[in-house]
């Protein structure tokens, strides 16, 4: 190797290390294609959802008998459903609820069970023990069929929905935290701020948590693409977002009954559906790959 | 082996515990008096002075949870509020049909996720490993819902080759069971070959590198047996076991696959309670499914330890 050649390697190797983790992290996910395309479908998806009156010149809770069930053509792309509303004006104004229940169930499930399980991984003994337990106890119900409990006994709306999905999500967010708390917890430098004499939330805020959020930030991503597909299954079954308000579940539900007459009605709000967790769960993996700290 | 055991099951009487008392403190999420909400339309006083003694809701929450444990404990978990029929009689009736779909799609599951997790896994890098990790995201992203009405539309509405709706017990024509079931088995079996699939490969990958294959290949065998005799042994133990809890999750997808192939199973059950509002079955629902994955969790554990000798001891 030449000398220009190991001067380059050696200023490379030195600009990684100077380099923030973030930084890191970012570089590494643009790599990706598939994050990358992953993260343009999320943006058009936000920015649909954001700007969506001034994207659609149709209200998506209008009706029109003169409408009902028209194929797709130049003046409705995606066509009409059965009350001769607009289907792209369903998609466009639908991608709110299944995003804003992405993110604020998954918000809900960080906010509940990172602190849980911090607690639990931090203190153990006895606590660790209780949170423990009533974790398993909440995995022990699957899922979706504790969401859909959740939602029944709440009763039905979207904020409801929210709810049931982020507590049914919160345990696997403990379960996440208390492992890598546990890991971390023995680390040099966590034993050095110990011996510092720092009060425990100091250690566990400032010394541990920044160390974990790696791991969240892989899973929170995945779990929002779960959340998107639960709220669309409870919207289906009539339990989350209620008619005539948009949602991709609800209209996939009415589409069910005109399947020989309107096909579309079906089509489209379930590659929504697709598209968006396709992309989250696409983002996750590069997630993973790029904070993976064995990856070069 | 008995130490495990006996450290597992005592595992399981805390965990228990919690659960029976999750699924217990649901009725108290309904808003209001939980009597007038179970009574529906119903606003006869005396029935819902009925529902109240039936429930014992009139006594402190303590109690009602004691003599709810105790009906559980007995197999009693209420009366169906729509049916009149005892909630445990219900869900015997209905977890068979469940059972049989949800068999099947593990079937699904298995002969699509295991071989493209290891033809992924050997052939690494190329064509049939990007096919392979594609139908995994595509698996993973497709909410089964879509899937079922997608499918129902081709090869029931255009196509008319199998009935789009209904279940016939395998026992009483085999043919039509298995025409009816073959849809939502795919539908369930799909997300979870997906789940596998990816599994496998990580796990192929792994012992494909360890340092006994490559000292059966040193000694000649020929790369079929490498893979089939020697690598695939150890790297599929894991992946039976996770097979196994995915049943879990095949419950829960159940729920949707059953609304929309009208499938009178487990999972149209509950789906039937919440519009009912017939929350001892909801309740019994939820407890039964928590009940099956806690004891498959089990199963899978000692299963784990039964076939891999390093653990045992």
């Amino acid at each position: 190797m030449t000398d220009a050649a190991l001067g380059t390697s050696a200023s490379l190797a030195a600009a990684e290390t100077l380099e923030s983790p973030a930084r890191r992290a970012w570089r590494r996910l643009i790599r990706r294609r598939g994050a990358v395309l992953g993260l343009a479908v999320i943006a058009l998806f936000i920015l649909l959802a954001v700007f969506a009156p001034l994207i659609v010149p149709y209200d998506p809770v209008a009706t029109s008998w003169s409408l009902v069930r028209k194929a797709p053509s130049l003046q409705h792309w995606f066509g009409t459903d059965e009350l001769g509303r607009d289907v792209l004006a369903r998609i466009v104004f639908g991608a709110r609820a299944s995003l804003l229940a992405g993110v604020i169930s998954v918000g809900i499930a960080l906010a509940v069970g990172v602190p849980l399980g911090l607690l639990a991984g931090y203190r153990g003994g006895l606590i660790d023990a209780l949170i423990s337990r009533i974790t398993d106890a909440m995995l022990a119900c699957p899922f979706l069929i504790l969401a859909i409990a959740l939602a029944a006994f709440l009763g039905p709306s979207l904020g409801n929905a929210m709810i049931a999905i982020g507590v049914s999500a919160t345990p696997i967010f403990i379960r996440l935290t208390r492992g890598q708390v546990m890991s971390v917890k023995v680390e040099d430098y966590v034993e050095a701020a110990r011996a510092m004499g720092n009060p425990r939330w100091r250690i566990a805020l400032v010394h541990i948590l920044p160390n974990i959020l790696p791991a969240l930030l892989v899973q929170a991503t995945l779990s929002i693409a779960a959340a998107i597909i639960a709220e669309a299954a409870l919207s289906f079954l009539g339990l989350g977002q209620q008619p005539p308000a948009p949602s991709w579940g609800s209209m996939l539900n009415a589409a069910q009954r005109f399947l020989t007459s309107a096909p579309w009605m079906a089509v489209w709000p379930g590659l929504a559906i697709f598209l968006v967790v396709l992309s989250f769960n696409l983002v996750g993996d590069g997630l993973r790959d790029a904070l993976d700290p064995k990856a070069r | 082996m008995l130490n495990f055991l006996a450290k597992r099951l005592a595992q399981l009487i805390p965990t228990l515990f919690f659960v029976s008392l999750l699924i217990f403190s649901l009725q108290h999420l309904l808003p209001g008096d939980p009597a007038l909400v179970m009574a529906g339309e119903e606003r006869d006083p005396a029935v819902i002075e009925q529902i109240r003694q039936q429930y014992h809701l009139d006594q402190p929450i303590p109690v009602q949870y004691a003599y709810w444990v105790k009906g559980v404990l007995m197999g009693d978990f209420g009366e169906s509020l729509r049916n009149k029929m005892p909630v445990s009689s219900l869900i015997a009736q209905k977890l068979p049909v469940t059972m049989q779909i949800a068999g099947m799609a593990i079937v699904v599951a298995f002969l699509i996720g295991i071989p493209a997790g290891i033809i992924s896994a050997v052939k690494m890098g190329t064509a049939w490993d990007y096919g392979a990790n594609l139908f995994a995201l595509w698996g993973i992203s497709t909410p089964n819902f879509w899937l079922g009405i997608m499918l129902i539309f081709l090869f029931s509405v255009e196509l008319g080759w199998l009935p789009a709706s209904g279940y016939v017990p395998l026992s009483e024509n085999w043919r039509a069971s298995l025409a009816a079931s073959v849809m939502p088995a795919f539908v369930l079996g799909n997300a979870i070959a997906a789940i596998l699939m990816r599994h496998t490969r990580s796990a192929m990958l792994q012992v494909l590198e360890s340092d006994y294959v490559r000292t059966a290949r040193a000694k000649g065998l020929s790369e079929r047996t490498v893979i089939l005799k020697h690598a695939m042994r150890n790297a599929l133990t894991p992946i039976i076991t996770l097979g196994a809890l995915e049943l879990g999750t095949l419950l829960s997808g159940a729920v949707l696959t059953e609304q929309i192939f009208s499938i009178p199973g487990f999972g149209k059950l509950i789906v039937d309670a919440v519009f009912n509002r017939d929350y001892a079955v909801v309740q019994g629902v939820v407890l039964t499914t928590a009940t099956i994955y806690i004891t498959l969790n089990l199963i899978a554990d000692i299963a784990y330890i039964l076939v891999n000798p390093r653990l045992r001891g």
